[in-house]
C-alpha cells in the first residue's frame, strides 16, 4: 500500500514539476523581455557599436545605421513578446527593400541579426551569472525564439533581393531581344540562338504586348538564327502565331529550315495553314504588300524622271 | 443588363465592362442574336477588353454568338482580347476557329467597313 | 496570410469568379507574370465550374509552398460529390475537338505544371495542381 502511495506521490511531483515548467516558459519570456525593454538604450548602443566594428552597413550613414538599429531592436523584443513574426516579417520586406538599393549584402543582414542575438545573450549571461539554473532555463527560452527570429529577417531579406534580382533579369531580357517595329503596324521579331521554353514563353509575352503597343498587324518572325527547335518550342511557335492572331496580326514565320519545318509537321502543325516565306527580306516584303505598300523598284527611284 | 450596346450604322457594339458569370454571358448571348435580328445589323463588335480572364465557357458562348449571327446575316468581331489573356487561351488549347478577331474597336470596325464594302461591289 | 484568404466556397456562379479572382490575386502577390496568373485563373475558372456542374458545391483551397528557392502557387479543389468514375476518360483530350460540355480537366492539366486528381464514385472529387514560379 505504502509502495504504491510513493508512485502515486512521485506520479504527482512529476506532473506538478512539467506544469511548473510548462508556465515557466512563458514567464521566462516574459522576464526576458521586461529586461530587454529596461536595457534598450544601452543593449542598442553596445549593437550599433559592434556593427561598425564588424564593418557592416558600411553603405548607410551612422546615424541611418543608429534608427534601423533602433526599429529592429524594438520589432526584435516585440516578436519575442508576442511570439507571432508577422509584424516582424513586414518590418524585414521593409527594411529590404530600402537597404537593397543601397548595396547592403545578404552576409551583412545576417551578420547584425546575429550580432543582435549575441550582445542580447551576453546581457543575459551578465544579469543571471549568479543563478546558473535560472540562466539555462532563460536560455532555453530564449534560443528557440531568437533563431526563429534571425531566420524570419534573413529569409525575409533574400527573398526581396531575388525578387530584385528577377526583376533586373527580366530587364535585362527585354533589352536583348527587342521587337522592332520597322513600318507602321509592321513588327519584326528576329530570333538568333538557342532558345529554351522559358525564353520561348518570355519572346512570346513581349510579342504579344508589342502588337497592342504598336498596333500591329503584321507580324514577321524570322527563325534564320535558330539552329534546332525541340517539340516544345516549336509548339510554342505555333501558339504565339495563334495568339497574335487572336490580337488581330497576321504572322509571317521566315527562315524556316528544313529540320525546324519536319519538326513542325511532326508535331501536327499543317504547314499550309501557316505563312512561310524562305527569307527575312522576302517576308518583309510580303508584309508590305498585306499592309498595302506600295514597293518601289530602286532601279525606277534612279532613272531620270520625265521633266 | 450591364453590358451596354450601341448602335452605329448597320452595326452593334457591346462593351463588357467587367467579368460576366455563365448566365450573364447566355444572356448577352441571346440579346446580341435577339437585337442583330430586330435592327437587321450586318456588323456585330464584341470588345472584351475589360475581361482578363477568358475560359472555356467564355470562348464556347462568342463562338455560338458568331455562328448564330452569322445565321442572321450579321458578321461578328470580336476586339479587345488582352495579351495574356489571348496566350493563355492558346494554350488550353481553345480554338477559336471561324470567329474574326481584331485589335481594338477602331479595327473591328475597319474590317466591317471593309466587308461590307466589298459586299456592295457585288451586284 | 489570413486563413479565410486562402479558401472559396463554390456554391453558386459567382463563386468561379470570386475563386480565379483570388488566385489570381495570390499568384501577383507571389510574383508569378501577368502570363502566368492569366492561366492560373483559367484553370480555376475550369476546376471551379466543374464542381459547380457535377457536384454542386465544394471548395478550392490555396497555398504557397516554397521548395528550395523555388515557389509555387497549389491549388487544392475539392468535392463530395458524385465522383468520377472513369478518370481516364474524363482526363482524355477530347478538348478542341468536342465543343460540347467537355470536363475542364484536361484544359486544366495543361494549363498547370503539376496535375493530381483523386477521385471516388459516390465519394467525392479532390484536385491538386501547381504552378511553379520561374525564378528569372
Amino acid at each position: 500500500m505504502a509502495k504504491d502511495d510513493r508512485a502515486a506521490g512521485a506520479g504527482t511531483r512529476a506532473a506538478e514539476l512539467a506544469n511548473v515548467s510548462v508556465e515557466s516558459t512563458v514567464a521566462l519570456l516574459r522576464e526576458l523581455v521586461a529586461h530587454l525593454r529596461q536595457q534598450r538604450t544601452v543593449l542598442r548602443e553596445e549593437w550599433a557599436r559592434r556593427i561598425t566594428e564588424a564593418r557592416l552597413l558600411t553603405a548607410m550613414s551612422e546615424e541611418e545605421v543608429f534608427a534601423e538599429a533602433t526599429s529592429v531592436y524594438d520589432n526584435y523584443v516585440e516578436a519575442l513578446e508576442t511570439g507571432t513574426f508577422e509584424a516582424l516579417q513586414a518590418y524585414a520586406r521593409d527594411l529590404s527593400e530600402r537597404i537593397i538599393p543601397r548595396g547592403v549584402e545578404t552576409h551583412e543582414v545576417v551578420g547584425i541579426v546575429l550580432l543582435l542575438r549575441d550582445v542580447l545573450a551576453r546581457s543575459l549571461f551578465a544579469k543571471y551569472r549568479e543563478d546558473f539554473a535560472k540562466l539555462n532555463r532563460i536560455l532555453d527560452a530564449y534560443e528557440p525564439a531568437a533563431n526563429s527570429i534571425a531566420n524570419t529577417v534573413a529569409v525575409g531579406f533574400v527573398q526581396e533581393r531575388e525578387r530584385v534580382i528577377r526583376q533586373q533579369q527580366e530587364a535585362i531580357r527585354e533589352l536583348s531581344t527587342p521587337v522592332l517595329q520597322v513600318r507602321e503596324r509592321l513588327l519584326i521579331l528576329p530570333i538568333i540562338g538557342v532558345i529554351d521554353p522559358q525564353r520561348a514563353r518570355q519572346l512570346t509575352e513581349q510579342l504579344l504586348r508589342a502588337i497592342r503597343t504598336n498596333r500591329a498587324k503584321v507580324v514577321v518572325i524570322d527563325i534564320t538564327g535558330v539552329a534546332a527547335m525541340d517539340k516544345a518550342v516549336a509548339n510554342h511557335l505555333v501558339q504565339t502565331v495563334e495568339a497574335s492572331r487572336l490580337l488581330g496580326a497576321t504572322v509571317i514565320v521566315t527562315g524556316l529550315s528544313p529540320e525546324i519545318a519536319q519538326t513542325l509537321v511532326t508535331i501536327g502543325v499543317d504547314l499550309s495553314e501557316m505563312a512561310t516565306v524562305g527569307d527575312l527580306q522576302g517576308g518583309i516584303e510580303e508584309a508590305e504588300r498585306l499592309l498595302g505598300y506600295k514597293v518601289t523598284d530602286l532601279h525606277e527611284m534612279t532613272q531620270p524622271q520625265p521633266s | 443588363m450591364q453590358v451596354p450596346i450601341l448602335k452605329q450604322g448597320s452595326n452593334l457594339i457591346a462593351s463588357i465592362q467587367s467579368s460576366l458569370t455563365d448566365t450573364d454571358l447566355c444572356q448577352l448571348r441571346d440579346a446580341l442574336v435577339e437585337q442583330v435580328g430586330r435592327f437587321r445589323a450586318k456588323g456585330l463588335i464584341v470588345d472584351v477588353t475589360a475581361l482578363d480572364v477568358m475560359d472555356s465557357f467564355a470562348v464556347r458562348t462568342l463562338r455560338d454568338l458568331a455562328h448564330m449571327t452569322r445565321l442572321r446575316g450579321a458578321e461578328t468581331v470580336i476586339v479587345g482580347i488582352q495579351p495574356e489573356v489571348a496566350f493563355a487561351m492558346v494554350q488550353l488549347g481553345l480554338m477559336l476557329k471561324g470567329i474574326v478577331t481584331a485589335l481594338d474597336l477602331e479595327e473591328g470596325l475597319a474590317f466591317l467597313d471593309a466587308r461590307s464594302r466589298a459586299g456592295d461591289g457585288h451586284a | 496570410m489570413p486563413e479565410t484568404d486562402l479558401l472559396v466556397t463554390i456554391a453558386g456562379e459567382a463563386d468561379i469568379l470570386s475563386a480565379r479572382q483570388r488566385g489570381k490575386e495570390i499568384a501577383r502577390t507571389s510574383g508569378f507574370s501577368l502570363g502566368d496568373q492569366a492561366v492560373i485563373a483559367v484553370a480555376i475558372s475550369e476546376i471551379a465550374r466543374n464542381i459547380l456542374l457535377y457536384a454542386k458545391r465544394g471548395e478550392v483551397r490555396f497555398d504557397v509552398v516554397n521548395d528550395g528557392g523555388r515557389s509555387a502557387l497549389v491549388i487544392v479543389a475539392s468535392d463530395r460529390g458524385p465522383g468520377i468514375s472513369d478518370l481516364e476518360l474524363a482526363l482524355q483530350e477530347g478538348y478542341s475537338t468536342s465543343g460540347g460540355l467537355g470536363l475542364g480537366l484536361p484544359g486544366a492539366r495543361r494549363l498547370m505544371d503539376d496535375f493530381e486528381i483523386e477521385s471516388q464514385k459516390g465519394r467525392g472529387t479532390t484536385i491538386t495542381m501547381r504552378k511553379w514560379r520561374r525564378n528569372a
